[in-house]
C-alpha cells in the first residue's frame, strides 16, 4: 500500500498533462465544449472518484485516535 | 440601479451574520480564532472551499480565459481538483491532529514546537505575512471592480473597494472565525447556485454557445483560444505546482484546525474536485466566449485592443460585463451578489494574519502572559483594521491584473513553502536549520521575482518550479548536516 498509493497518485498526476489534445479543438462536446476542456472536466470528475477511493483505503484512522487520546 | 441594490442588500446580510456570530462568542482566543474547533462537516466543506475560491477564481479566471482561452482551466482548475484534495487528505488531517493534540492554533506554533526554535518561527511568520498581503489586495480590487461595473460607474472603484473593505473588516472584527466560516459557507452556496444560472442566461443571450464556438473556430484570430496550441507543454506542467500553495496558505492551514472531528475531512476531500469543476468551468467558458461579445462597447474595445497589439489586456471585469448586458436586472443583481461573495473571500486571509500576529508574535513574546486573553483578542481586532486599511490603499494603486498578482507572488511563494509542512509533519530528520535555509531561499526568490520581467521562465518552466524544488532540496541538504531536535520532541510527533 505504501508504494501503490504514491504510484497511483503519480500516474494520475501525469495524466493531467493530456498530450493527446494539444492542438485540436474538435470534437466539440454538446456542440461547444472543446475536446481539451472536456478532457480536463472529466479529469476533475475522475479526481473526485479517486479521492473517494483514497478515503476508503488510505484514511489515517490511527492518526485520529492518536490526536483524540 | 436594481443590481446595485441587490449587492448592497447582500453586504448587509453578511454584516448581520458577523454580528450574529459575535453574540455566540465566548471571548476566548481559541473561540475567536478557531471557532472553538467545533465547525460541523457541511460548514467545514463549504467554508473551506469558499475560503480557497477568491476574486482570483471568479474574476481572474474569466479574465485570463478571455486572453488565453481554454488553457486556463487546465492550468489552474483541473490541477487543483487533484492536488488540493490530496494535500487535504495527507497534510490537512495531520495538521488537524497535531493542532488538536498539542493545542496549536497556527502553522508557526507547530514549526516552533516541532523544530524547537523561536526566532526562525518569527522569520517564517514575516514571510507568510508578506506573501499573503497581495492576496488580500486582490480581494479589495475585486470588490471595487464588481461594484463599479454593476452600478454602471455610479459607484467608483475607490468607493466600491472601500465599502467592501469596511464590510469584510466589520464581520471579521466582530465574528472572528465563526462569523467568517458562516459567511463563507453562505457565499459558496450563493455562488454555486447562481453561477450555473448565469451560464445558461448569458449563453442564451449570446445566441447559444454552439454558434459562438463554431464562429470562433472558423476565425483564425480566435481558433487558438479553443485549444492549447499556443501554450508550451513545459509551462503547462509548471502550473501544476501552483496548487501546492493551498495547504501552505496560512488561512487554509489554520482553517484545517477548526474541524470538530477528523472525519469531517472525508466529505471535503471527496467533493472538492466537483466544487472546483462547478465554479471554474462556467467562468472559463464565459471568459473564452466573451471574445464574441462585440455588441458590448466595453468588450469590443478590449477585443480590438487585443487584436491590434497581440498582447493580453486587463480583463478582470469580463464576467461582469456579460452579466450586465445579457441578464435581466434582477438576475444581474443576484449574480452580482454571488460574484461579490467569491470576491470577498479575503476575509479569512485577514483573520489568518490577525491570528498569526497575536499567536506568533504577541503571545510568543510574552504579551498574553502580561495582559491576558482579552487583550490578545483586542490586539487581533486592531490588527484586522490595520491590515485592511493597508490593503485598501495599496489596491488603489495596483497596476497588475488579479490573475498576475496572485500567480506571481502568492502562489509561487506559498507553493515553495509547502516542503516545510511535509518536512515538519512527515520527516523525523528535518531540522530548524533546514527550515531556515528553505525560508531564506523562498524569501530571496520572491524578492528576485519582484524585479524579474513579466512572464519570466527558467528553462521554459515557471519560477514556481525552481522555487519549490530549491526549497525542498535545501530543507533536505541542510537538515542532514545539522543537529536534530531532541528525541523527546521527535517521539511526541511521531508516536502515532
Amino acid at each position: 500500500m505504501k508504494i501503490a498509493i504514491p504510484l497511483l497518485l503519480l500516474a494520475y498526476y501525469a495524466l493531467h498533462q493530456d498530450f493527446w489534445n494539444w492542438t485540436s479543438a474538435r470534437p466539440l462536446l454538446f456542440g461547444f465544449l472543446p475536446i481539451g476542456l472536456t478532457y480536463h472536466a472529466l479529469y476533475a470528475i475522475g479526481a473526485a472518484a479517486l479521492m473517494a477511493l483514497l478515503v476508503k483505503v488510505a484514511w489515517p484512522s490511527r492518526l485520529e485516535a492518536w490526536a483524540e487520546k | 440601479m436594481i443590481p446595485t441594490l441587490f449587492v448592497l442588500a447582500y453586504l448587509a446580510i453578511v454584516l448581520y451574520i458577523g454580528v450574529f456570530a459575535f453574540r455566540q462568542s465566548r471571548g476566548q482566543a481559541e473561540d475567536y480564532f478557531l471557532a472553538g474547533r467545533a465547525l460541523g462537516p457541511w460548514v467545514f466543506l463549504l467554508s473551506l472551499f469558499g475560503t480557497h475560491m477568491t476574486a482570483f477564481a471568479i474574476l481572474g479566471s474569466s479574465g485570463h480565459a478571455f486572453n488565453f482561452g481554454i488553457v486556463t482551466f487546465g492550468l489552474m482548475a483541473s490541477s487543483s481538483a487533484f492536488v488540493v484534495p490530496v494535500l487535504l487528505l495527507f497534510l490537512g488531517t495531520k495538521l488537524w491532529a497535531v493542532g488538536k493534540k498539542f493545542g496549536h492554533i497556527t502553522p508557526v506554533q507547530i514549526f516552533r514546537d516541532r523544530w524547537e526554535c523561536g526566532h526562525i518561527g518569527t522569520l517564517i511568520f514575516f514571510l507568510q505575512a508578506a506573501l499573503l498581503i497581495p492576496y488580500i489586495i486582490i480581494g479589495v480590487m475585486g470588490g471595487g471592480t464588481t461594484l463599479s461595473v454593476i452600478s454602471g460607474g455610479l459607484i467608483p472603484f475607490w468607493a466600491g473597494g472601500l465599502l467592501v473593505a469596511v464590510v469584510v473588516m466589520s464581520y471579521v472584527f466582530f465574528g472572528g472565525m465563526r462569523g467568517t466560516a458562516w459567511v463563507n459557507a453562505f457565499q459558496t452556496v450563493l455562488f454555486l447556485t447562481f453561477g450555473m444560472i448565469a451560464v445558461f442566461v448569458i449563453g442564451n443571450g449570446m445566441g447559444g454557445f454552439s454558434t459562438i464556438a463554431e464562429k470562433m473556430l472558423n476565425d483564425p484570430k480566435t481558433a487558438h483560444l479553443l485549444s492549447r496550441e499556443k501554450f508550451s507543454p513545459l509551462a503547462f506542467l509548471s502550473y501544476t505546482f501552483n496548487p501546492l500553495s493551498a495547504i501552505a496558505f496560512p488561512h487554509i492551514a489554520i482553517f484545517c484546525l477548526t474541524a470538530k472531528k477528523m472525519t469531517q475531512f472525508k466529505k471535503t476531500v471527496m467533493l472538492y474536485p466537483l466544487c472546483i469543476l462547478l465554479i471554474w468551468l462556467p467562468c472559463v467558458c464565459l471568459g473564452v466566449f466573451a471574445n464574441q461579445a462585440q455588441e458590448i462597447p466595453a468588450m469590443a474595445a478590449k477585443i480590438d485592443m487585443k487584436m491590434a497589439t497581440g498582447r493580453p489586456v486587463v480583463a478582470d471585469d469580463v464576467m461582469l460585463q456579460l452579466l450586465g448586458h445579457f441578464a435581466p436586472e434582477w438576475l444581474a443583481g443576484l449574480l452580482g451578489a454571488g460574484i461579490m461573495a467569491a470576491v470577498m473571500a479575503s476575509d479569512s486571509q485577514i483573520l489568518a494574519l490577525s491570528t498569526m500576529f497575536t499567536e506568533d508574535i504577541f503571545t510568543f513574546y510574552g504579551a498574553r502572559e502580561r495582559f491576558g486573553q482579552k487583550a490578545q483578542v483586542t490586539t487581533g481586532r486592531l490588527f484586522i483594521v490595520l491590515v485592511t486599511a493597508f490593503a485598501y490603499f495599496t489596491a488603489l494603486n495596483a497596476k497588475a491584473s488579479i490573475f498576475d498578482l496572485a500567480v506571481q507572488f502568492s502562489f509561487a511563494g506559498f507553493s515553495a513553502m509547502m516542503p516545510l509542512y511535509v518536512g515538519a509533519l512527515y520527516w523525523k530528520g528535518s531540522t530548524k536549520w533546514g527550515a531556515l535555509a528553505a525560508t531564506i531561499w523562498v524569501a530571496g526568490a520572491t524578492i528576485a521575482l519582484f524585479y524579474a520581467p513579466r512572464g519570466f521562465t527558467v528553462m521554459g518552466l515557471a519560477p514556481v518550479v525552481p522555487m519549490t524544488l530549491g526549497a525542498a532540496f535545501l530543507l533536505w541538504m541542510v537538515s542532514i548536516l545539522t543537529p536534530k531536535p531532541s528525541a523527546n520532541t521527535v517521539e511526541r510527533y511521531f508516536s502515532v
